[in-house]
């Protein structure tokens, strides 16, 4: 089985001066189809760095990465624009909803650029607004919602172009505790459904929510297996300089 | 994404911000309201000009004899010989003496002007007689003490019933014989002030008795010129010298002076056009501040999987859009003043000249303004398709 995500020593330098930082420090892993995963670690340890290249929003500085089996460690802006609006679907921490069009224009946007028609677009923008509980505030702007509400139309959103792979960079940040877990009860449940989520957070409670947890410090990984007697931290002095 | 989809999206960021789209517009507005109006002017004048120009008659060529480097002369009958020597050219001839004595009727002077025509220039001015009868052959024949009024006189002195009665001219009594039609409004010093007397009579009458003027109608308007050279030809081989006369033709002076104003209005216009172009920079400046502004929704857009092309074409349609608006706007407000300046010069100058603008102008101006929006939009929209999405998402 071709696996959905697979680094193959991967790095992404950034040039600082007459240092280079390390943000990817040559990770290898894989990902297969319908796994929950976590990637977690301190601040600064590199786990929006790999989002950003599973995301296809960046490229790496060297190695390869392999979605569905393709390398797009090198391809170009408007196919990684084709791929991220095939294969991905992003749930940021900050929503990142459009602020001028309403709920349903929102979650239309991804199928918009996908070339899907409107009404087609429209059926399955209310669909999903249902499976995520959004039904009666359709019409609605971003901001007259909560945050929990917003989190739930960018869930709806990331969803609607039926992508294989979702990707939550910190989901549940800018959320209290009791909405957080809706919205990961919801993760949860699209999951089971059959979709892969690949999830970043700090917090271990909701990381021991994953099947798996991918562990990083300074660009590099230190734990990669099951969310089940995973450590807790690992400590400071075994990663080295923080 | 459709078109028609970013044109919605367009027009929906427009109205989002309606004043400052507006006043993004307003360098466009001014400069195709300006370039309608000029043009319309230019229009208008040029067919006001035409029009005082075919009432005084296109199909005319004046011949002026001034005897300058010659000591030969014309005669009227080389004149009438060049008529029928050209059948296909020529169509009429009427010598023209202009007399200098004074009108009068019972004890009333009057500054109407008099002038010594054959009996085929009011048929070659396209004049109508209303009441008797034409100057005739036998009139020229008989050097006739003769006339035919203008309106003006047959309405003011005669209560337009004026054959048969007598007037003076210059102490000589005449008879009048016909009344013209109304050409103008019958007012004094109009073409309707006047008095036609046989060219014979004009001639003995006038100190030199010499004709040194003479009216050629020509067959068709479109030979003109070649009817022009023919006559040029002929005197010249009279005179000898091609200073000694001057032929004339006023549809010749009319298409001069219209290519003036055609010329005059190209470079108004261009100047107009330069608002055009200011008005694209502003645009430029507005959506280059936009972008900026919507740096974190281009990155959402690109993230969610806008190509480069859909962000371009965004922003693209997005500048055409706002520049066609105020292409509009301004056609508007184009129509507005060409109707205002309509109205303000015939207050002011006493003058019907309409400013009419024109269907072309009007396309022109819109096609202008929405290149303007794409060629301005473009940079912008460039520089937004070209942001890198992480960049842009991590924009505040
Ligand atoms: N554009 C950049 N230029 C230079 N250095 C960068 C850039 N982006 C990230 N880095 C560096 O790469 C390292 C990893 O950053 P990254 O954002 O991946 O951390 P993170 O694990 O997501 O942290 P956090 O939990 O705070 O979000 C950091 O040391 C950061 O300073
Ligand atoms: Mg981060």
């Amino acid at each position: 089985m071709i696996p959905l995500i697979e680094f193959r020593d991967l790095y992404k330098l950034y040039p600082m001066g007459d240092t280079v930082v390390h943000a990817v420090d040559g990770i290898s892993m894989t990902i297969y189809e319908g796994e929950f995963v976590a990637i977690v670690g301190q601040s600064g340890s590199g786990k929006s760095t790999c989002m950003n290249i599973i995301g296809c929003l960046d490229v790496p500085t060297h190695g390869s990465y392999f979605l569905g089996g393709k390398d797009v460690s090198k391809m170009n802006d408007n196919r990684l624009a084709e791929i991220r609006n095939k294969m991905i679907g992003f749930i940021f921490q900050q929503y990142n909803l459009l602020a001028k069009l309403n709920v349903v224009e929102n979650v239309e946007v991804p199928m918009l650029y996908a070339g899907v028609s409107k009404s087609e677009r429209r059926k399955r923008a209310l669909e999903v607004l249902s499976r995520v509980g959004l039904s009666d505030k359709i019409k609605n702007l971003p901001k007259q919602l909560s945050g929990g509400q917003q989190q739930r139309v960018s869930i709806a959103r990331a969803m609607a172009g039926k992508p294989k792979l979702l990707l939550c960079d910190e989901p549940t940040g800018a959320l209290d505790s009791r909405t957080g877990k809706e919205v990961l009860e919801l993760l949860q449940e699209i999951h089971k459904e059959g979709n892969t989520v690949v999830l970043i957070t700090h917090d271990n409670a909701i990381a021991s929510k994953a099947q798996r947890i991918i562990r990083l410090e300074d660009g590099k990984i230190v734990y990669d297996g099951p969310a089940k007697g995973a450590p807790k931290q690992v400590s400071v002095e075994d990663g080295g300089e923080a | 994404m459709s078109l028609r989809q970013s044109f919605l999206m367009a027009i929906k960021n427009i109205m989002s911000s309606k004043v400052r789209s507006l006043l993004t517009m307003l360098g466009i507005i001014i400069g195709v309201a300006a370039v309608i109006v000029i043009v319309g002017l230019g229009n208008g004048m040029e067919t006001y000009m035409t029009d005082s120009f075919k009432s005084m008659g296109t199909n005319l060529l004046t011949v002026t004899v001034l005897g300058r480097g010659s000591s030969r002369s014309v005669s009227v009958e080389d004149m009438y010989q060049l008529l029928d020597d050209n059948p296909e050219y020529l169509d009429a001839l009427s010598p023209t003496v202009t007399y200098n004595g004074t009108v009068k009727i019972g004890s009333e002077s009057l500054s109407s002007s008099v002038t010594g025509v054959s009996e085929d220039y009011l048929y070659m001015k396209a004049y109508e007689i209303d009441r008797g009868r034409d100057l005739s052959y036998i009139d020229m024949e008989n050097r006739s003490k003769v006339c035919v009024v203008g309106s003006y006189i047959s309405k003011e002195f005669f209560n337009g019933n004026p054959v048969g009665k007598e007037i003076k001219i210059g102490g000589n009594t005449f008879t009048v014989i016909g009344a013209m039609a109304e050409e103008l409004e019958s007012e004094e010093g109009s073409t309707d002030d006047c008095v036609y007397i046989p060219y014979t009579t004009a001639a003995r009458l006038s100190n030199t008795g010499k004709i040194s003027s003479y009216t050629f109608a020509v067959v068709s308007e479109e030979t003109i010129s070649e009817s022009k050279a023919i006559i040029e030809e002929k005197l010249e081989k009279i005179f000898g010298s091609d200073s000694a006369f001057l032929v004339i033709s006023l549809s010749e002076i009319l298409d001069v002076m219209s290519q003036m104003i055609d010329i005059m209005v190209t470079v108004l216009a261009g100047i107009a056009a330069i608002s055009l172009v200011v008005g694209g920079i502003g645009i430029m400046n507005i959506m280059l501040v936009s972008v900026t502004e919507r740096t974190r929704e281009i990155g959402i857009r690109k993230a969610l999987g806008a190509k480069q092309r859909n962000i371009m074409s965004q922003f693209v349609i997005e500048a055409a859009t706002t520049s066609a608006l105020g292409g509009v706007i301004g056609i508007g407000m184009g129509y507005m003043f060409s109707e205002i300046a309509t109205r303000v010069i015939s207050v002011a100058l006493e003058v019907e000249m309409k400013v009419i603008p024109t269907v072309g102008s009007v396309m022109l101006a819109f096609g202008i303004s929405v290149g303007i929006g794409i060629l301005f939009g473009y940079l912008p929209a460039k520089k937004a398709a070209r942001l890198n999405p992480i960049d842009a998402l991590r924009y505040e």
